[in-house]
């Protein structure tokens, strides 16, 4: 069954849900996350302010990838040694999650690997090796130890219990600019593949506004 | 409701004001006053590296300029200069670092005037090895290789998506397709492409309105694009049009002179020696017809390792209007080591242009030294003969142009390659994708 607003167990506010599966949301109000455990949300913990980002993409940013339309229902900000990104989940039309990835302005679309053949497990991983992943070729660039810096929104997944997580990006090859994610933040590993894209291929709507831009 | 686009805080060391305009994408921020390298991602601004360059130095575009390019607005964020030695040379060059919310970042940068606009590119490109000159090829683009160096960070202000600290080295390669240009920069850390294409000065000026005129570039930069280059072809088909016209012109002219022969005096001799008062003589009047054209006169001498001279007037016997004109003829023969040699001519002709239909005369006085006791020759008189002198001269004169531009495309060849890892002597080839003709094969050390 589908739940399309409940009420915040922490403070009653109504929370709206863009996206009736998600299996964790922030409270807009009260900033508490909240976990989807049966019918109940349970209040999980807390969420700090979120620092500031030029992100121009927000939650309710609507735009079209292929064939599909999303919307963006949720983020997860990670941080690193040398930097941060955000990824910001899409709810497809077509029924599936998918992130867009903004880092440094560098905007790229990736969804779940569909065949997931044996991944290497996180000992095993090296800079230069190359993997098969959707009948395509990648080769590991770099690995990204990287922290959950702050979230917001839905999300297919509950984010609270992880601190780090190990990160693999490896390029694909041709003239496209494919690429591919490793992530170790479960138990089993999960593959994403993507594409670079600029923000206007999305013909985005709903963007975030900056003062004097 | 729009979201601040800068965030508001103040230098860890010195207490001044600093606004983060590129909020979440900074990771280290100048401060403006007192040159500190800051940490941005921490809220408190930790000291990465206190104020090291030896030199100040002012961006041409101050920070915080709005400005458009091609169209998209862009703010300045960051600002550095960065410092190439070769052979104890050191070449300065600035780069800035221009921020949109919904573009991410950009480069522009100079060098003696040269401005290019830089972006990072995701894919690397591929590179093929064969050869002395290296090559990479991009979206189907062959880049040749120009120049390997090293770059280091010596002054840097503002906001910058990595930590930076002056001091910081890279590997750079350069690679060129004017006015396209694919560098790479290598570190410890990794490698990233950016591909740069040359901008006129007068762009940034206009789109940045900044005062006054953009300095003068010096010299020719690796990928200023030749205006020369592309006008060499056109040039030389407009050359080729043009000569077939003019040998066309030439062709018809040829085939409608009427070449009339209006005198033909009979074989004469005369007797070298003699006084040459003695040997003027009068030709009979003869009547040039038709339009005014030009008139030839033709001498025809059987000299055999001799001379000749004729002083000529030809006299309008109706106004009295008389052209004078001298001529030399000289012919000798012989033979040495390599065989027979021949020098000068037995025949002559003089064209007297724009001669009016009219009774005409020569008179003829002249001269020779021969070794024959004798000089047989005979003067024949044509009216509107074709001579090709000027049409010679046409051909020469419209090949100027093209041969002036191919000489500057030349020049401007060898001018960016005198620049490169493949200077030599001479110019480059550099029209296609093959080795450059240069016979340096340095490389950076």
């Amino acid at each position: 069954m589908t739940v399309r607003s409940a009420a915040c167990p922490n403070c009653g506010a109504t929370i709206e849900f863009r996206w009736s599966s998600a299996v964790q949301t922030v409270c807009p109000y009260c900033k508490a996350v909240l976990v989807r455990r049966d019918l109940d949300l349970t209040k999980v913990g807390t969420v700090s302010d979120l620092p500031p980002t030029s992100s121009p993409i927000q939650l309710g940013t609507e735009g079209r990838f292929g064939p599909d339309g999303f919307v963006v229902v949720g983020r997860i900000i990670y941080a690193y040694e040398r930097g941060g990104w955000n990824e910001w989940h899409l709810r497809t039309t077509g029924g599936i999650s998918a992130w867009l990835s903004d880092a440094q302005g560098e905007l790229a679309v990736s969804t779940p690997a569909k065949s997931a053949a044996e991944l290497p497990t996180a000992e095993s991983l090296r800079v230069g090796q190359s993997y098969a992943i959707d009948g395509l070729l990648f080769t590991v660039a770099s690995l990204t130890r990287a922290r959950y810096a702050g979230v917001e929104g839905e999300l297919p997944f509950e984010s609270w219990n992880r601190s780090d997580a190990l990160f693999a990006d490896l390029d694909g090859e041709g003239d496209e600019p494919r690429f591919a994610t490793l992530d170790y933040s479960d138990d089993a590993p999960v593959a994403y593949v993507g594409t670079y894209v600029e923000l206007e291929q999305l013909s985005p709507r709903n963007l975030r506004r900056f003062e004097g831009w | 409701m729009s979201a601040p686009a800068v965030a508001s805080l103040s230098c860890s060391q010195c207490g001044a004001a600093i606004e983060l305009r590129t909020l979440d994408q900074a990771q280290s921020v100048v401060c403006a006053s007192c040159g500190s390298i800051l940490d941005a991602r921490d809220p408190n601004l930790h000291l990465i590296q206190a104020f090291e360059a030896r030199q100040k130095f002012t961006p041409q575009i101050p920070l915080g300029t709005r400005g458009t390019l091609k169209g998209e607005k862009w703010e300045v964020v960051g600002f550095q200069v960065r410092r190439a030695t070769i052979d104890g040379t050191s070449y300065d060059w600035e780069e800035y670092l221009l921020f949109n919310p919904y573009k991410g970042f950009r480069y522009l940068t100079q060098y003696d005037g040269h401005w290019n606009d830089v972006q990072v590119v995701k894919a690397a490109p591929k590179e093929l090895t064969s050869g002395r000159q290296p090559l990479v090829i991009l979206h189907g683009e062959t880049f040749k290789h120009f120049q390997s160096s090293n770059a280091e960070t010596v002054f840097a202000l503002g906001e910058f998506p990595w930590q930076i600290r002056v001091g910081d080295r890279a590997v750079t390669r350069d690679f060129v397709a004017p006015p396209r240009m694919l560098s790479e920069e290598q570190t410890p850390d990794e490698t990233t492409w950016s591909l740069g294409t040359y901008l006129p000065a007068a762009q940034i000026w206009e789109g940045f309105a900044l005062p006054g005129n953009p300095p003068r570039p010096r010299g020719v930069y690796a990928n200023q694009p030749s205006h020369y280059r592309p006008m060499v072809g056109s040039l030389a088909k407009r050359y080729l049009l043009l000569a077939a016209i003019v040998i066309a012109i030439g062709a018809l002219r040829f085939v409608s002179a009427s070449r009339a022969v209006v005198y033909t005096s009979p074989v004469s001799f005369f007797r070298p020696g003699q006084a040459p008062e003695s040997l003027a003589f009068v030709t009979p009047t003869f009547t040039v017809k038709g339009r005014t054209a030009n008139l030839e006169v033709a001498t025809e001498a059987q000299l055999d390792n001799g001379w000749a001279f004729f002083e000529y007037a030809l006299v309008n016997e109706a106004t009295g209007a008389t052209y004078e004109f001298g001529r030399d003829l000289s012919y000798y023969s012989g033979r040495d080591s390599d065989g027979n040699w021949t020098e000068g001519s037995k025949r002559d002709r003089a064209v007297l242009p724009s001669v009016p239909a009219g009774p005409y005369f020569l008179r003829v006085q002249p001269q020779a030294e021969v070794t024959a006791p004798f000089l047989e020759y005979r003067i024949i008189v044509r009216h509107d003969v074709p001579i090709a002198t000027p049409y010679l001269i046409c051909l020469a004169l419209l090949a100027l142009p093209p041969i002036f531009v191919a000489f500057r495309a030349w020049g401007m060849e060898s001018a960016r390659w005198k620049e490169s890892d493949y200077a030599s002597g001479s110019g480059s080839d550099d029209s296609d994708g093959s080795d450059s003709d240069s016979d340096s094969d340095s490389d950076d050390d």
